[in-house]
């Protein structure tokens, strides 16, 4: 008698269990340098072959290293990403979706100015730590609105933080217009006073600095603080943490004003650095990007180092090969976007593992 | 100033957050939060207006409907490509929604930007107007509409994406609510794995869904490319009714009913400093930021309120994996 049976799958998926470092080295440098490639098909394509195969990757390098001031940006773009991403980690940690990196560095960098703008006459070390600490309170307010009502009400924080951007945004773009140069201008003139001394011969050395040791101190905080062993444990189970004694909403309150202070940070070294002034595009959508950059750093800040500059690279480079080609920056973001696909999918490699059923591939 | 122009001038922004708002409904109501919808509308609005170039600039003579025909293919395929990058990514790859949602809107916009900044370029062409397009897009289908007093101008004086927007929020809303189709759709985004038990098919589902989401949020750039704007694009202008879009959906409270409504609401907030007397050019910036304000409060008493019916799908932004059941 002939037995029906369910057609069985060819493919069937599990989660791994475990996985070798060297593998997932692997698949992680693999899904690098398909990415690379990828891009440069995709350069290849859009700029309709006006451009060779491997000049692409060399007018990419050309234009992020080629000479000793087009490094200096680099780093300075790699930093200003990695600030935010470094930002977003322990939010992130604690599975807390804080899309408002770019609000909150906004209102930072809002707050430096509006500090700027009414006492100018303090002298300049002293007006740099005022700015410094409004822009700090004035991110961590910007986080800790949506942290308080997901703590209180469960409010969905996702929706919450992304609303937050642009109620920021419209605030920094009427500031502007109370600000601008002349009516109708759009832009305000840059402020003359609360900048950041120069290191290494340009404006934003102590930035790169600042931010590299912020860095560090958010990777020792998440991986030996208590509080950064609380952060872990809300994020995997809210549960469990009430059971050992954790107070999952302080937790995720001061979780989320270190995030947005961190934000706020970045947007007071955007002012006194880079900028030296405010307008409602200076943070330039990083703070989505950022969580991209730390999502694909496994939240890892000294990791997020190497994912930040690779955005940045890609982005630099193909602005570069943009710019030759005499088409626009938007080429960037397109090339950035297929990377950040392709890297994205790699993960699923690293967590899973496609099985082959072997009945069905006999043909039985 | 004429009331029942500056009406339906709010009617008119409110139709791209309407298709939005109504693409993004039917994703969230699958339980993707699809971040990659504002990316989807600028990129599905720029292919219609390619496609219309294409077509205007290939024939001495365009016809306007063929024009509209073409640019609506276009629009859908580039809206449904970029869905099925993201059904892709979340759903068989189970990446993560608001990574993988943000990366599409990356590229989206920088893909719609970057052929519509500067279009003539990369086609080679001189002439980047579709007259006859537009002129078809814009034709109102009630041609006595100024005969019919304030109602008419609000109402009727728009062209065919009025009457598809509006149609569509409805079939929506009626398929969401009424019937079997739409109970196994919210199944699948309150509770996946009950919804898998009782046989519904849930990456079917989610696909779907998020396909056709996408596609009518595409429609929404569409209308903004091609009637709104002309088919003329500018990179600064599309700004940021994308994200309004998203807004509307909470809003509304997951309704595509109500979401009708709410759009004209927000489209009337967009242009609020035409109606709104004294405001000046920076207090008009604060009157911007209502809609924001508004959904967050909206957000906040929906949380506070706890009613059932009026809380995001339960599985929102949560990958399905049986096998972690």
């Amino acid at each position: 008698m002939k037995v029906k049976t369910a057609k069985e799958p060819m493919i069937r998926i599990a989660k791994r269990t475990e996985l070798s470092t060297g593998l997932s080295m692997g698949i992680r440098v693999g899904s690098i340098v398909i990415a690379l490639l990828a891009c440069g098909l995709v350069l290849l394509l859009i700029t309709n072959g006006k451009i060779s195969f491997g000049d692409i990757y060399s007018q990419m390098l050309e234009g992020a290293f080629g000479t000793a001031r087009r490094i200096k940006i680099t780093v300075r773009d790699t930093c200003a990403l990695l600030c935010l991403a470094v930002a977003l980690a322990p939010a992130f940690k604690m599975r807390f979706w804080n899309i408002g990196a770019e609000g909150q560095a906004l209102v930072g960098a809002l707050a430096s100015c509006i500090v700027v703008k009414l006492c100018p006459d303090l002298p300049v070390a002293l007006l740099l730590l005022v700015m410094f600490i409004a822009s700090v309170v004035a991110g961590a307010l910007w986080g800790v609105i949506p942290g308080y009502f997901k703590a209180k009400i469960k409010a969905n924080e996702t929706l919450f933080t992304l609303m937050m951007n642009y109620v920021a945004i419209q605030l920094v773009k009427f500031f502007v217009v109370l600000w601008e140069k002349q009516k109708g201008a759009g832009v305000m003139s840059t402020l003359t006073t609360g900048k950041l001394p120069q290191l290494f011969g340009v404006d934003y050395g102590w930035s790169i600095v600042i931010i590299l040791v912020i860095t560090v101190l958010s990777y020792v905080y998440m991986k030996y603080s208590k509080q950064g062993y609380e952060i872990a444990v809300v994020g995997e189970s809210e549960n469990t943490a009430r059971y050992i004694g954790i107070n999952v909403n302080k937790v995720i309150v001061r979780t989320m004003a270190i995030s947005g202070a961190l934000c706020g940070l970045a947007g007071f070294l955007l002012v006194s650095g880079t900028h030296h002034l405010v307008k409602s595009d200076i943070v330039g959508g990083n703070g989505f990007t950022a969580i991209i950059v730390a999502w694909l750093a496994k939240l890892n800040p000294l990791t997020m180092i190497l994912t930040s500059f690779f955005v940045s690279f890609l982005d630099i480079g193909t602005a570069k090969i943009a710019s030759s080609c005499n088409l626009n920056d938007f080429a960037s973001d397109v090339v950035v976007g297929v990377a950040l696909f392709i890297i994205l999918a790699s993960e699923f490699f690293i967590n899973y593992r496609v099985i082959f059923n072997k009945r069905a591939k006999e043909g039985k | 100033m004429d009331f029942a122009y500056i009406l339906s001038r709010a009617v008119a922004q409110g139709l791209p957050l309407l298709f939005g708002s109504n693409g993004e409904i039917l994703n969230e109501k699958s339980g993707n939060l699809n971040l990659g919808i504002p990316g989807i509308m600028i990129s599905g609005g720029v292919a219609g207006i390619v496609g219309a170039l294409v077509y205007e600039n290939s024939t001495p003579n365009p016809n306007g409907f063929v024009g509209l025909l073409v640019s609506m293919i276009c629009s859908v395929s580039c809206s449904l490509l970029l869905s099925l990058i993201y059904c892709f990514l979340t759903v068989t790859l189970r990446a993560n929604q608001n990574v993988t949602g943000l990366a599409l809107t990356i590229f989206g916009s920088g893909l719609g930007n970057f052929y519509g900044g500067s279009i003539s370029t990369i086609l080679g062409i001189t002439n980047n107007s579709i007259p006859a397009t537009a002129a078809a897009y814009k034709m109102p289908l009630v041609p006595f509409y100024d005969k019919l007093g304030a109602i008419g101008t609000i109402f009727f004086s728009h062209g065919c994406m009025f009457y598809i927007a509006i149609a569509i929020a409805l079939i929506s809303w009626y398929v969401l609510k009424k019937t079997r189709t739409g109970l196994s759709l919210r199944a699948v985004g309150e509770n996946p794995a009950t919804a898998d038990a009782a046989g519904i098919n849930v990456t079917r589902y989610k696909y779907v869904a998020t396909c056709l989401g996408g596609v009518i949020a595409g429609f929404g750039g569409l209308y903004y490319a091609v009637d709104y704007s002309n088919g003329l694009w500018d990179t600064q202008s599309f700004g940021d009714r994308g994200w309004l879009a998203v807004a509307l959906v909470i809003f509304v409270v997951w309704k595509p009913n109500l979401a009708v409504l709410g759009a004209f609401l927000f489209g009337g907030l967009y242009i609020a400093e035409i109606f709104v007397p004294g405001l000046t050019s920076a207090t008009k910036e604060i009157f911007k930021m209502l809609p924001y304000i508004v959904t967050i409060i909206i957000l906040i008493t929906t949380s506070l309120m706890k009613k059932k019916e009026n809380q995001p799908p339960a599985s929102l932004g949560l990958p399905y994996f049986r096998e972690e059941r």
